[in-house]
């Protein structure tokens, strides 16, 4: 089968507009993660076991499992129990959380990486928890969290296609449809490889120049 | 019908998928153990072309989804002329793709492995091959052994895409299931045990054996 150029020409409004439900797509479950994943993480360290206990494990869980099964998990098991979800809403809720239990190991890891003696100092100068967190734990961590941060993005983007098995609109989707209505999947499915190579790799390296201006910005020269 | 009669009826089905999730993933393994040991080497040529062309492998597959390349194998290469078993399809796009990220975990294991060992090689008169194969290599599996494991939980994970060009594994032994009898929470919740039980009770075990018999070897345990 020929390339055919003004095939790919005419399919490319189309493929432009799935790109944009991809990004968002990719853009709210980010959103969803990074807020749960903190959520995760402060369930994770508070010291009451009956609520840091099932935390572990559900983090645990939801890691080890793959993401296709949670989205058909959610997607057909909510309406078992009465729940209208529509694909997008299942599609960001099962990504928010599968991203969410990575980036809380992410907080955590970042977390542990600030050394204990700024604790310390801290409780010596008589800090409260709060100020301690706010101006001299999380300002230290923030460095450490952001590459991992950062990959979870280009992650996540590159799971969106897994949204079109339970009929999500974005990219991938659309090339499946294209290709069924047209009999011709070579420049549909080429093209969707394109659009992913061309957004994430200048993504990822937007991010490897943004930890390297963060860890400049905070008088960290080993980057 | 209640949950335990489900598994009486079902488990021997999924129980059938889980065996050709743990092929693909076997295959899959070693398929893409070689792909990182040749573009992780590759990478570290000193001679432009050879290092240029591993860099364009993996920055290829590492920055377009593994579904897209599985669908590019499976739909779009037989247009070429070549068609490929949905098994030899998905094993394919899983090594290839996982190979890429292992690449760089293989990169990364030779350069942390101390500069002295390369100059007393060099002062020994070794051959660079004899370098990196009797001192160099040994010495990176305890490196890359712990960030190898969660890439391979991660691939584990990723098998259940091979359901979408129809191989028969887990996920879609339970997508069947699930479509002729709508119990989806009982189906759907089975796989995931099944592939949480894969993951923590069999496959991490072994990752963490692996790098027990790794540290021992060097004696490092």
């Amino acid at each position: 089968m020929e390339w055919r150029w003004e095939f790919a020409w005419e399919i490319l409004p189309r493929m432009l507009w799935a790109t944009g439900n991809t990004l968002l797509a990719a853009g709210v479950g980010y959103t969803i993660a990074v807020v749960l994943g903190l959520l995760l993480m402060l369930g994770q360290r508070t010291p009451y076991r009956l609520i840091n206990m099932p935390v572990r494990e559900l983090v645990e869980f939801v890691r080890s499992t793959p993401l296709l099964v949670q989205l058909f998990f959610v997607f057909f098991v909510a309406p078992q129990f009465g729940i209208k979800l529509s694909a997008w809403t299942a599609g960001m809720l099962t990504i928010g959380l599968h991203f969410g239990t990575y980036l809380s190991e992410v907080y955590r890891g970042a977390l542990e990486g600030v050394p204990k003696s700024q604790w310390e100092a801290c409780r010596a100068l008589n800090f409260t928890t709060g100020y301690t967190y706010r101006r001299v734990i999380l300002p230290q961590a923030f460095p450490i969290a952001l590459p991992g941060m950062g990959n979870y993005l280009v992650g996540i983007f590159k799971d969106t296609p897994l949204l079109a098995t339970i009929g999500v609109a974005e990219l991938m989707h659309t090339a499946n449809a294209l290709g069924a209505e047209t009999y011709r999947y070579l420049e549909p499915y080429t093209m969707v490889g394109f659009i992913f190579l061309i957004i994430s790799l200048p993504t990822a390296l937007g991010l490897r120049r943004l930890e390297a201006a963060v860890a400049r910005a905070q008088g960290n020269t080993r980057h | 019908m209640g949950y335990w009669e489900f598994l009486v009826e079902y488990l021997p089905k999924l129980a059938n998928g889980a065996v050709m999730t743990v092929m693909v993933m076997v295959c899959a393994t070693l398929l893409a153990v070689a792909v990182s040991m040749v573009f992780g080497l590759m990478r570290l040529s000193s001679h432009f072309a050879i290092q240029g062309a591993a860099t364009v492998y993996i920055e290829f597959f590492r920055g377009t989804s593994l579904l897209v390349q599985l669908y590019w194998i499976y739909y779009v290469l037989p247009l070429m002329g070549l068609t490929l078993s949905p098994f030899v399809s998905g094993v394919l796009a899983l090594g290839l793709n996982f190979g890429a990220y292992g690449a760089e975990i293989v990169r990364g294991g030779i350069q942390a492995v101390p500069r002295g060992q390369y100059e007393a090689a060099l002062a020994l008169n070794m051959s660079p091959f004899s370098r990196m194969r009797r001192i160099i290599i040994p010495q990176i599996y305890t490196i890359i052994l712990p960030p190898a494991a969660n890439l391979t939980v991660e691939l584990l994970k990723a098998t259940a895409l091979v359901a979408l060009i129809t191989v028969v594994d887990l996920m879609f032994v339970a997508k069947q299931i699930n479509a002729t009898t709508w119990l989806s929470a009982q189906v759907f919740g089975t796989a995931l045990i099944i592939y949480y039980a894969m993951a923590r009770f069999a496959l991490i075990p072994f990752l963490r054996w692996l790098e027990l018999i790794a540290a021992r070897k060097i004696g490092k345990a």
